[in-house]
């Protein structure tokens, strides 16, 4: 267990003997004192501890990819061999206590103060992050992007609108500095430089591919070496059991390639477990197959979030709720499981055997989810209390797919009204190989509130999970057959 | 904004209590509370804990030297638990150890035993069985009983609001350092150091000046630091002096969340008569307070309800009554508004039935009413400089209401599935704090040698920009650069005796006393300057942009030149001032008096788009007109103005608090309880501020702005009811906020279900 953490940390290179289940927050404010980053909630839901995470990507590590994350579901293991970013990082002068009047803020920093989009002051590290987060990573800026990259960051004081004007006039600033549309394109060479040269971030960025290379990482470990904990995004291990972790042996699926692959084989989509959500948004076969799956991501967590919560992540924490989970029971999923000798494939609407139980054995780990590749019409429906970075009350999807009037092949789910996420499989049986109708669908609902079983919670109560499944199963329906369907027989 | 800390905070640089270095030996504190709401303690049994590695002590009621006793305005609140427990998250005790996981490890190695007994959760329940903390109050104007019958039309019916968590973004927490003889200086996130070091001395048997409290900046309050933030100080500074050690107490906030009280809920009923005209001729109201466990600050709070129970309007006849409360949940506490907005939600829902019953828009009936000059409150006052219709009047033309009405109701007929709604929302706010013995502030400035500048007052920055303002006043009086200021952090050793900083009046007391102490200086600077001149008249010395002019004639002499001679002639460069708001007064007795220095007047339009297949809305626009008077920082009150205006949409959309029928609060954590995001906001928010008229009782004639634009959200919620109205005409529609995603669609379906296609019920209630 006394095995040394290596990274970077801003400018500074970083041997850390601490645990690698210790979260990145405490050690920055604890162990390092850089206390500019500061603890909101500790559950990921606040943004008041982003930081930025580098990662060698493009170009066999020529080029770092920045992302930003939440640091208090970061564990520091998995930081090992990257470039860890805080607020101090962004704009070294910050060391310089004294003079710090006379010294200039990064163009991120200076329109948040000009709009006066900053009153108390403790989220505001976590936007500046955030935003410099999207800078870096973006390659092409616009103002609806942007204002998604700070979701994540709650600020209860300002009511957002100064945010807003400022993200708005720190993009037009930017891009001034360029003359046609096109050029906002950024491409992945030379981007980094033009951040330099622009002042968004730092001079010693550009050292980091090279420092970073020079950093072999050891690995921590086998993921499916049975006693230990795997850990893929950690969005949701280190909210329900952060003491646990801090003592566990982990080992952490970032550390394996093969879980990050992507490829097409015999009709299918295999991505593999370990692939992060926002990622998912530039996959190239999912942007042009099921653009509804990309346009729907936003209603997913939060970029932050979103940065670090794996694909493989969000199935095996079987949450009845996860919205990936309910898009990938109605695209018709299938798991591959590996152990040691071989693969296993598991449809994944036989996956959940009950709350939080799968049909996985001891030793399997969740290697990749393939996606048939199919012609079909795709929706996905979420009622949350908030709509962003929320969990939803209960959520749907829909896959269809629909020749000459009549529905070849449908797939429903639900999530939040049963103790396991929900393939509908009595009601997409109805639908399967019949013509359309307005009755066909009220049949179809009919046995949908067979299949479930929802309770009451702080979520909402059962009649409302009742009555709001139906209603985005007729959402599904609108959209699919906007003629076919009248509303006012449905209110 | 140059001149403030707003750098500072970009580059993680300003610090916050738990941001501060740490000295040596700190210990690190954690509380252990009860998990039941109502009880008697067995037994509380630390002797395990106190063997865990690396704790030094677990401390008890037992341990405290002096008063067990927090309460401000009832002595009804112990800092540790004694002998019973009243609502869970209650302290019962504090473990101290080198470290905070070290602390956390040990809490459940304490034996606390607890029989439990019935906890009440409703305050009409408790008002029927006389669980009340004060007597009722109540508020009359003209009488009520006699008018019912001259009504042409009488509307009933009951309104409910919920709680509020304030979430301000940086947790309650305090950092106690010993002294010598057992003196503790204590830096706190708290709004209020005077009644911290005042609880504090009496829990350890100190006087107060053996005790100082400081306050650099708070990550956030909204009311919750005001009373809140005691507990944490003084359980720090009892750690810090028993153990003679520093001691850091920094709430997680799932701890700050289930341990600290929120915005009162309230459930009311009205009754309001008007004639066909609609003309308001009646109105009775029953507020039933739900304070929790202990006094708190309720009964200030239930007070303003009362002051605010007619909103804008002119009520010729009113009795309001209000209960305060006692039952088994966390001690609610001041948010934004203090009971005012809980009162103001009444008399617009009550409006809105009106309206409806009259068949009339609810926004003929408001406009009909509308509070004017001369015009009295139920409380006796007379409204002076009244603004309220021309903040309306300037609302409707300047954003077309005529044409946006237009627009809405064509987009209505035209959707089937979508409806808009529309409302007007005119706020009404007295500003002063309704204890009249708080309306007062102080401020020391101190110049330089060097001719710079350093003021301290009682005010705390919480965000609302008050040192920004206060800067603003001294740099404007001695009319010098802005960058020779400093403010300095709130510490009751510089400033003694000060108010809170709430009620929006941080600016008002404090910037008045600041102002008085600069103009005191001034006028030393001047008798100087003048013999420096070898001028006669220091009447006729004026310093404008750091020159000295004489008789309106330029001189050679600027301020930087000045100041040394002032000092070498041994002059006093140094002033104390105090401010103290004249005419304000208030008579219980009666339930008349002028309370309120003056009233903050404005409007909003609210106009929303509710889906009405999934329950769900957006806010499309909230468009303001609030009479401001001059700004002292208009990109402040601008921040200020559109930061209430999204909390307020908060409360009544989005955010609801939910306890179990046990009083164990569920909604605990940031997952369960949901604020506004950058999403959940106004797509169009605007705020035009009119800058008319003069104000004796701001500095340089501006009004407070921190509370009134609060209350504008709460035309979001009427205009969700008017496109609510719009998809199911006939429904009667239930009062209850916060209006969520669920309550809106079972408002929708929640009458038809066993008629709905497809919900594969035949008997809805037996599902």
């Amino acid at each position: 267990m006394s095995q040394m953490i290596r990274f970077i940390l801003n400018d500074d290179y970083i041997e850390s003997s601490l645990h690698p289940g210790t979260v990145v927050l405490d050690f920055l404010r604890q162990d390092q004192r850089l206390t500019g980053t500061k603890e909101g909630c500790r559950e990921g839901d606040c943004g008041a501890c982003t930081v930025l995470l580098g990662e060698p990507g493009a170009a066999g590590g020529q080029v770092v990819e920045y992302r930003a994350v939440n640091s208090c579901l970061l564990p520091l293991g998995d930081v090992e061999g990257k470039h860890l970013v805080s607020i101090e990082g962004v704009n070294p002068s910050t060391q310089v206590d004294d003079t710090v009047d006379a010294l200039p803020l990064t163009p991120v920093q200076q329109q948040l103060v000009d709009h006066g989009a900053i009153q108390c002051g403790f989220c505001t590290p976590g936007f500046v992050v955030s935003l410099t987060g999207y800078l870096l990573s973006a390659r092409r800026w616009d103002n609806e992007a942007a204002v998604d990259a700070v979701a994540g960051n709650i600020c209860r004081c300002t009511g957002y609108a100064s945010i807003k004007r400022a993200i708005a006039e720190l993009l037009a600033q930017l891009s001034g500095s360029q003359d046609s549309d096109e050029s906002t394109d950024n491409p992945s060479s030379g981007h980094l430089e033009r951040l330099v040269a622009l002042k968004v971030v730092p001079e010693y960025f550009l050292t980091i591919p090279r420092r970073l290379q020079a950093l072999t990482a050891p690995g921590l470990g086998d993921p499916r070496s049975r006693s230990r904990t795997v850990v893929a995004g950690g969005t949701d291990l280190f909210v329900q059991k952060p003491e646990e972790l801090v003592e566990s042996s982990l080992s952490f699926v970032s550390k394996t390639a093969e879980l990050r692959q992507i490829r097409v084989d015999k009709k299918r989509l295999i991505l593999g477990a370990g692939i992060c959500m926002e990622e998912v948004k530039d996959i190239p076969a999912l942007k042009d197959r099921i653009p509804q799956l990309v346009a729907a991501l936003p209603l997913i967590a939060s970029v932050p979030i979103r940065n670090r919560a794996t694909l493989g992540g969000n199935i095996v924490n079987a949450s009845p709720i996860g919205d990936f989970t309910i898009m990938l029971l109605a695209l018709g999923a299938v798991l591959g499981l590996k152990n040691g000798k071989g693969t296993r494939e598991v449809p994944l609407d036989r996956f959940f055997k009950g709350y939080k139980k799968l049909n996985k054995k001891p030793g399997e780990l969740l290697a990749w989810i393939a996606l048939p590749l199919e012609e079909g019409f795709f929706s996905f429906e979420k009622v949350s209390r908030r709509r962003h970075l929320d969990i939803a009350s209960v959520n749907s999807a829909a896959w269809i797919s629909v020749r000459d009037g009549r529905i070849e092949k449908a797939r429903l789910s639900a999530g939040g009204v049963a103790p396991i996420p929900l393939f509908l499989a009595r009601s997409s049986d109805c639908l399967t190989g019949r013509p359309f109708s307005e009755e066909l669908l009220e049949q179809a609902l009919t046995l949908i509130h067979e299949e479930i079983s929802p309770i009451s919670d702080v979520r909402g109560s059962e009649q409302y999970k009742r009555l709001l499944l139906r209603q985005l199963v007729l959402a599904h329906f609108f959209k699919l057959f906007p003629e076919k369907l009248h509303p006012e027989v449905w209110i | 904004m140059k001149y403030s800390d707003l750098d500072l905070h970009t580059r993680g640089q300003a610090r916050f209590v738990d941001d501060l270095p740490e000295p040596e030996g700190l210990l690190h504190a954690v509380v252990l509370s009860s998990p039941a709401a109502h009880g008697r303690i067995i037994r509380l049994d630390a002797g395990k804990a106190v063997e865990t590695d690396g704790v030094h002590a677990v401390l008890t009621a037992d341990d405290i030297p002096g008063a067990n006793e927090i309460g401000t305005l009832v002595a009804d609140e112990p800092l540790l638990a004694e002998e019973t427990v009243h609502f869970i998250g209650q302290p019962v005790a504090l473990i101290l150890a080198d470290s905070e996981r070290q602390a956390r490890a040990a809490l459940p190695r304490i034996d606390l035993e607890i029989d439990e007994l019935p906890a009440l959760v409703d305050p009409r329940e408790a008002k029927a069985r006389g669980e009340l903390i004060v007597p009722p109050r109540t508020f009359c104007l003209g009488d009520v009983e006699a008018t019912w019958k001259e009504c042409d039309l009488v509307v009933e019916g009951t309104v409910d609001s919920g709680a509020q968590e304030h979430l301000y973004l940086e947790t309650q927490g305090s950092l106690a350092l010993p002294g010598e003889r057992g003196t503790v200086r204590v830096i706190s996130s708290t709004q209020r150091p005077t009644g911290v070091q005042r609880v504090i001395a009496r829990l350890l048997g100190l006087a107060m000046h053996q005790v100082e409290v400081e306050v650099t900046r708070l990550g956030g309050a909204f009311g919750g630091k005001e009373d809140q933030a005691t507990a944490w100080a003084a359980l720090a500074a009892l750690g810090a002096v028993i153990r003679k050690a520093p001691v850091k107490l920094v709430l997680h906030r799932q701890e700050d969340m289930i341990f600290t009280g929120k915005r009162h809920p309230y459930t009311s009923d009205f009754r309001i008569g008007l004639n066909y005209g609609g003309r308001i001729l009646a109105y009775e109201v029953d507020f039933y307070q739900n304070a929790g466990a202990a006094a708190d600050l309720s009964p200030a709070i239930l007070e303003r309800t009362l002051f605010h129970c007619t909103g804008s309007y002119f009520v010729p006849n009113v009795k309001a009554t209000a209960y305060c409360c006692r039952t088994n949940l966390l001690p609610n506490t001041a948010f934004r508004g203090f009971g005012g907005p809980q009162g103001m939600f009444v008399i617009e829902a009550a409006l809105f039935k009106a309206a409806v019953a009259l068949g009339m828009s609810p926004a003929e009936i408001q406009e009909k009413n509308l509070l004017e000059e001369g015009d009295t409150f139920p409380y006796g006052m007379t409204a002076r400089g009244c603004s309220a219709p021309v903040c309306w009047q300037e609302a409707k033309s300047r954003y077309d209401y005529k044409e946006t009405l237009k627009r809405v109701e064509e987009f209505n007929t035209s959707h089937v599935l979508e409806k808009k709604g529309l409302a007007f929302m005119p706020v009404c706010f007295g500003i002063s704090f309704t204890n009249a013995v708080l309306n007062q502030g102080g401020a020391l400035v101190h110049v330089y040698s060097d001719g710079s500048v350093s003021v301290s007052t009682g005010a705390v920055e919480m965000g609302q920009g008050v040192k920004y303002k206060i800067l603003e006043v001294a740099a404007r009086v001695f009319s010098i650069d802005r960058k020779r200021v400093k403010v300095e952090s709130t510490s009751t050793l510089r400033v003694a005796n000060t108010s809170p900083t709430a009620a929006s009046t941080g600016t008002d007391l404090n910037g008045k006393a600041t102002e008085l102490a600069c103009r005191a200086i001034l006028e030393r600077l001047k008798g100087v300057a003048a013999g420096e001149l070898g001028e006669e008249d220091p009447a006729k010395v004026e310093i404008l942009e750091e020159r000295i002019f004489y008789d309106g004639e330029k001189t050679k002499l600027m301020w930087e030149h000045l100041i040394p001679r002032v000092y070498s002639r041994r002059v006093n460069l140094s002033a104390q001032a105090h401010y103290a708001t004249p005419g304000i007064h208030f008579d219980k007795a009666t339930e008349k008096g002028e309370p309120f220095s003056y009233h903050a007047y404005g409007t909003a339009i609210c106009e929303v788009t509710l889906d009405c297949l999934r329950g769900t809305y957006e806010v499309d626009a909230v468009r303001v007109v609030h009479d401001l008077g001059p700004s002292l920082a208009p990109d402040v009150d601008l921040g200020q103005a559109e930061g209430g205006i999204v909390q307020g949409i908060g409360w009544l959309t989005l955010e609801e608090v939910l306890y179990s029928d046990q009083g164990r609060l569920l909604t605990g954590t940031l997952s369960t309880y949901k604020v506004p995001d950058i999403y959940h906001t106004p797509r169009e928010l605007e705020v035009h501020f009119l800058e008319r008229g003069e104000n004796p009782f701001g500095v340089f004639n501006s009004k407070a702005i921190g509370e009134p634009p609060f209350m504008y959200g709460i035309g979001v919620f009427f205009a969700l009811l008017g496109a609510i109205k719009a998809f199911r005409p006939g429904i009667d529609v239930p009062i209850t906020a916060p209006l969520t995603p669920e309550r809106v669609l079972m408002t929708l379906y929640g009458n038809r279900l066993a008629e709905l296609k497809g919900l594969g019920v035949e008997n809805p209630t037996g599902v």
